[in-house]
């Protein structure tokens, strides 16, 4: 086979291989187009979509989770689902409603042991350190404590009880001789295992779940907290408190 | 020419029942196998293998995972755990041996799925095919690994109708199943062996390993052919065999080298005058063939037409 036109631009071979590859780059492209707008819009996620311990923040658990569902085999209580298509979250991958059957954190964490990938972070060793999501007073309308009742249940099944929730009263208004006892949540310690939501005895949870990225937003930055402050640098932020002048009828100094 | 719709009547004649239908039987046997090791944990409490064909884990020990799923990751930029790495390399160290594509022919839960549409064709006289270029699946694996890189999710696993079979039937979620009747019915009306030959970019990806692998089925016997085109009736992949098959003028190996080839044995069964074996890519016992008289290359060797004598009865 003689080379001797097949540099030459008019040579038949090189346009056919120049049309081949173009021909292959257009129909990669849209194939790549179609797949990459469908990957893109299915990336969010249902706002009740609660993960598996340890689960990466979505958008990194999307691109690392096989969707091999060893995580729903190890889990002993069938806590978790894989995601069929009309369940919402992106089809196969592992999820779980509190409302249905909540987490158990397991102590030795056998979903994040079975996972391949480390979609579920393999550095999560303590599961009161998980942080699957946040619980929530969804409904202050309903929740019988806040109704002045004592119901008192989702304190009472919270496996970091008086950590993650504590009973704050407060005067009951209402009746004036009673107490209300309120569910506080506090989200540094609150796994989001859902087992409060579970057990709520009303029809419809008055506290439910939230992933993380809904229920919990950064705190903003441009705030600053005095008495954080304080502590970091370890001195009033101020030199001396601020001298006002005392206003009082006989100090002799308002008018 | 029309295809034969019989094409193993003659083998069944000639060789018997279970020479003609042999490689049939153990693909079967193998794939229900495959789903037994999954299925006997949901079914009996007895877990042999769980997880999925995307990732899974044998008796505790033993670590599969597909190769193509851990590409997707690595292009949505995520570097895995070491037991998917181990997983990767462990099916892509059998596939090297075991021809790559064997995936397809002997594992994958469509396959059943579109051989009986490739039955039915034949059956029901469906001829129409439309017309698609093999390579279009080049361009899906092309396009899926960008996909992946640009949404930063496995795109091919958003919709992957094999993964979803494969998860209907081992977790039971029969919405996933869709898939395969959406390629059962493409395969019957649409593209003859449609979706495998030209459309799933797994398979595409795992006939890329498949061009080097060891095991190969080759037209040893080629010289007792009676064109009866009874094998490019059956193969999932016709345009695997003419080279290895009317090779033997231009001193092309009999072996099929197409990676394309999904060492199914069709060919094997159906063929009365046992011209094909499956074997390694080395023989020992190929004699090599006239290479004094080559003249044309292998893809320009093409299928001489059906003699006329030899029409079926
Ligand atoms: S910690 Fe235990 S109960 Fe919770 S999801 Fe994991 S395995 Fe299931
Ligand atoms: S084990 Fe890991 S990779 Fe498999 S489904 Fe669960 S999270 Fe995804
Ligand atoms: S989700 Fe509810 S039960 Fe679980 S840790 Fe948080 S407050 Fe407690």
């Amino acid at each position: 086979m003689a080379d001797s036109g097949a540099g030459n631009p008019g040579d038949p071979r090189r346009r056919k291989a120049l049309q081949e590859m173009a021909r292959f780059g257009g129909g990669a492209a849209v194939a790549a187009t179609m797949l990459t707008g469908f990957g893109v819009s299915s990336r969010a996620k249902p706002a009740q979509t609660l993960r598996p311990p340890g689960a990466l923040p979505e958008k990194q658990f999307l691109s690392a989770c096989v969707r091999c569902g060893l995580c729903v085999r190890d889990c002993p209580y069938d806590t978790l689902n894989l995601s069929d298509w009309a369940d919402g979250p992106a089809v196969g991958t592992p999820f779980f409603v509190a409302r249905n059957v909540p987490c158990e954190m397991c102590d030795n964490i056998p979903c994040v042991k079975a996972c391949p990938t480390g979609a579920l972070d393999h550095s999560l060793t303590d599961i009161a350190k998980a942080k699957m999501g946040v619980a929530v007073i969804t409904s202050r309308e309903t929740c019988l404590n806040l109704q002045g009742l004592r119901c008192d249940v989702c304190y009472r099944v919270c496996p970091a009880i008086d950590k993650a929730i504590t009973l704050e009263t407060s005067h009951n208004a209402r009746t004036a001789r009673h107490a209300i006892f309120e569910p506080v949540v506090h989200a540094e310690y609150c796994t989001g295992c859902g087992k409060c939501e579970k057990s709520c005895v009303l029809n419809d949870a008055a506290i439910k779940v939230l992933p993380i990225e809904i229920a919990a937003l950064k705190q903003d930055e441009h705030y600053l907290r005095g008495w954080e402050e304080k502590k970091k640098s370890g001195a009033p932020l101020v030199d001396a408190p601020l001298k006002l002048p005392v206003r009082k009828p006989d100090a002799g100094g308002a008018p | 020419m029309t295809a034969n719709a019989r094409p193993y009547r003659e083998a069944r004649a000639q060789k018997g029942l279970w020479a003609s239908t042999r490689f049939l039987v153990l693909r079967r046997i193998s794939q229900l196998s495959f789903l037994a090791l999954f299925l006997s944990g949901p079914l009996f409490g007895i877990w042999i293998a769980k997880g999925t064909l995307a990732s899974s884990m044998t008796l505790g020990v033993l670590p599969l995972n597909d190769p193509f799923i851990f590409l997707q990751s690595l292009a949505a930029r995520h570097w895995p755990e070491g037991v998917a790495i181990l997983g990767t390399a462990i099916v892509l160290g059998s596939y090297l041996l075991l021809g790559g594509r064997s995936y397809c022919a002997w594992v994958c839960p469509v396959n059943p799925v579109t051989d009986l549409a490739a039955w039915l064709r034949r059956r029901l006289g469906i001829t129409y095919t439309a017309k698609v270029r093999p390579e279009l699946r080049l361009y899906f694996v092309v396009g899926v690994l960008a996909a992946s890189a640009v949404s930063g999710s496995m795109a091919w696993e958003l919709i992957n109708p094999i993964t979803a079979l494969h998860r209907a039937l081992v977790f039971g979620l029969w919405s996933g199943a869709c898939g395969a009747g959406a390629i059962f019915i493409f395969d019957l009306f649409v593209a003859k062996h449609g979706w495998c030959g030209h459309l799933c970019p797994v398979g595409a990806f795992y006939g890329q390993i498949g061009r080097v692998s060891l095991l190969r089925v080759a037209a040893d016997n080629r010289a007792a052919c009676d064109d009866c085109m009874d094998c490019f009736a059956v193969c999932p992949e016709p345009h695997v065999i003419s080279p290895a098959l009317r090779g033997e003028r231009s001193g092309t190996s009999p072996v099929i080298a197409s990676g394309d080839c999904t060492l199914c044995g069709a060919c094997i069964d159906v063929c009365s005058k046992r011209v094909f074996n499956l074997g390694l890519r080395a023989r020992s016992g190929v004699a090599p063939t006239n290479s004094a008289t080559v003249t044309a290359s292998a893809s320009q060797v093409a299928p001489t037409r059906r003699s006329p004598e030899r029409v079926a009865p």
